[in-house]
């Protein structure tokens, strides 16, 4: 990860960790859940195809004559009543507007485009690389050998232009985006030395061979598209009988990568709270459980939700000040193992 | 130790032949629509589910070594004896018993069968009925794997008889379950004075400390009557958290659970242990109380 404006970089090298991460594809993901839901199929019954058009919510306080459960219906007119209701329905949640949950957004003035690339030589593809542009990060993800994964956010008109533009002039943009100076001012670059030096007196472990990211060939013709970004925060995750989990509750910008996984994280919590409660003959949907969860992950997702968004606005100016104070930042956060560790 | 004697005394020369206590169904009579409001004047029985109900689970499940993964209590009937508007009774049908609940107050079983027939699971899986336990016993003779009397016999006119009837009609080798209040100081201050008249998580006038059990007093009635009793527990409730957990000292609020001897009346090396142990326990209250 590095910066546009400076030297200044941050390495996370697998030998001190575990496996850091994995990347793998969408379609890779939706079909080992179809297989799994397949397995399971006695016990789970996916409707394919059908939209939910309308919820009834239970009173509170219980007027007798109404079902306490929560009724859905649905496009095609059939009726479903449940004990307890997940949204996870994406950033714009109809589960979470029915409830009439407060939702803290904001719209950043970005657009991300992603595209499939081809590499130009076949390379040990097992680095994640990320530029931090003026005008946003760009990040090539890899999927294979010579296969990459490109996420650019970038203002919404360079972001119109990036998918409209010919094939060789998107792939020209990609690489001048990797490997351009233009940033760089001599201030900002003799400050950055002066700082790197100045650790080295203190940390002489040294800077490793420096790796370049992979130059672009090509990239796959359907493969470009491009959706808004914003950030977004539900005041309340969770209702009596209904739980958001996943972008219907958090919306982050994907400078950090961690969209998916604060939803997968949302999901290992509820899972946890619900089957202990089903343990304990707890009726599903009371707020007592959903309540545990609700505190455990917005405790969690909070913190990481303002910090992508503080880095986001941090990374997204030329302003010297602010350039020298991340370039100093993310130097010193390089040289410190135990913080990288804890990232 | 006077207290002992005078709740003898009151109990031989009873005219009631019944163990429901007309004054005690009064009483929660002008509270029956409020049992499932959760954050209402029950919360804290609600509450109590988080540690009766696992007790109740994992006693059972040492038993019997194997069982149904979703449905751990499949099989196992159980009486809910005072079930309320069925607080207790949903959660056991929950985990798969087949629950037979009884309680003197016709509005209660009206509010608990009106609960649970919104489930269609526990609609099948529960039964109320409004009457009370010697009414039962008659049809039901020896019927139940398990009975249920939490937070009742506290509020029972005769003890005596209630503890006979259950074990008429339980199973040989059945559990009896029983939570209730013991009858310290320590349970006049905090389960009386604090719990009702200064913080007010019960209802006032819920609780007589005369009629409060201390679990000497029950262990001794119960192995009169040809059970062993397994566990005692006491239990704690946080009013500020609204929770509720164990704890050694059985001083306030405690739990017991106990087994009717088998049919030819044999007790196991360990069932002979634990007479030895309530007969020292009852001489030392004897002389402590």
């Amino acid at each position: 990860v590095w910066d546009a404006c400076s030297e200044a970089m941050i390495v996370f090298e697998k030998d001190d960790l575990d496996d850091m991460g994995y990347i793998v594809e969408n379609d890779v993901i939706m079909s080992a859940l179809t297989k799994q839901l397949d397995a399971v199929a006695d016990r789970v019954e996916v409707f394919y195809g059908s939209r939910a058009v309308g919820y009834t919510w239970p009173f509170p306080s219980r007027s007798c004559d109404t079902s306490p459960w929560v009724q859905i219906e649905l496009d095609d007119g059939r009726r479903l009543q449940t004990k307890l209701l997940i949204g996870a329905d994406g950033h714009n949640s109809v589960v979470r507007k029915e409830a009439e949950i407060k939702n803290i957004e904001h719209q950043y003035d970005q657009s991300a485009v992603v595209a499939t690339l081809h590499l130009a030589e076949a390379t040990d593809n097992n680095v994640a690389w990320q530029r931090f542009l003026p005008t946003g990060p760009i990040a090539l993800l890899p999927l294979s050998d010579t296969v990459s994964s490109l996420v650019w956010s970038t203002s919404h008109e360079h972001a119109l232009e990036l998918v409209a533009m010919d094939e060789e002039s998107f792939v020209d943009s990609i690489n001048s985006a990797f490997w351009s100076n233009a940033n760089h001012s001599d201030f900002i670059d003799t400050a950055g030395a002066m700082f790197r030096s100045a650790i080295s007196l203190l940390k002489p472990s040294g800077t490793a061979v420096r790796q370049l990211p992979p130059s672009v060939a090509k990239v796959d013709p359907e493969s470009r598209a491009m959706f808004p970004l914003g950030m977004g925060h539900a005041t309340e995750y969770v209702q009596h009988r209904m739980a958001l989990i996943g972008d219907a509750a958090h919306r982050v910008h994907p400078l950090a990568g961690q969209g998916v996984n604060l939803g997968f994280g949302d999901i290992a919590c509820l899972a946890h709270h619900l089957s202990a409660a089903a343990f304990n003959g707890s009726d599903l949907g009371s707020l007592k459980h959903l309540l545990k969860f609700e505190t455990e992950r917005q405790r969690h997702n909070v913190s990481l939700i303002t910090a992508i968004d503080v880095l986001k606005r941090l990374y997204s100016t030329k302003l010297t000040p602010l350039v020298l104070l991340r370039t100093w930042g993310l130097q010193a956060t390089n040289a410190l193992p135990p913080v990288k560790v804890r990232i | 130790q006077l207290s002992l004697f005078r709740l003898t005394m009151k109990r031989l020369f009873s005219t009631s032949h019944s163990s429901v206590d007309s004054k005690e169904m009064k009483k929660f009579q002008l509270l029956a629509h409020k049992w499932w409001d959760e954050e209402g004047e029950y919360s804290a029985l609600h509450s109590m589910n988080d540690i009766r109900v696992p007790f109740i689970r994992d006693t059972l499940l040492n038993v019997s070594s194997n069982y149904h993964l979703g449905n751990p209590l499949s099989g196992v009937k159980i009486l809910d004896v005072g079930c309320g508007g069925g607080l207790l009774s949903e959660p056991l049908a929950r985990l798969g018993a087949s629950v037979t609940g009884i309680d003197p107050l016709e509005d209660n079983i009206r509010t608990a069968d009106q609960h649970k027939s919104f489930d269609p699971v526990l609609d099948k899986r529960i039964q109320y009925k409004s009457c009370s336990l010697e009414e039962i016993v008659e049809e039901s003779m020896e019927t139940f794997d398990v009975i249920v009397a939490s937070e009742v016999v506290e509020h029972v006119a005769d003890l005596e008889m209630f503890i006979n009837c259950c074990s008429q009609v339980l199973k040989p080798e059945g559990s009896l379950f029983i939570t209730t209040i013991n009858k310290t100081q320590l349970s006049y201050v905090l389960g009386v004075v604090v719990a009702e008249k200064i913080i007010g998580i019960v209802p006032e006038g819920t609780h007589e400390w005369e009629k409060f059990v201390p679990p000497e007093e029950l262990e001794h009635l119960l192995e009169s009557k040809g059970f062993t009793v397994k566990t005692v527990n006491g239990m704690l409730y946080n009013p500020f958290l609204g929770s509720w957990s164990w704890m050694e000292s059985t001083s306030i609020n405690y739990a017991m659970h106990a087994v009717k001897l088998g049919a030819q009346g044999q007790s196991s090396p360990t069932d002979d242990l634990s007479e030895m142990e309530s007969e020292q326990r009852s001489a030392v209250a004897g002389t402590a109380v």
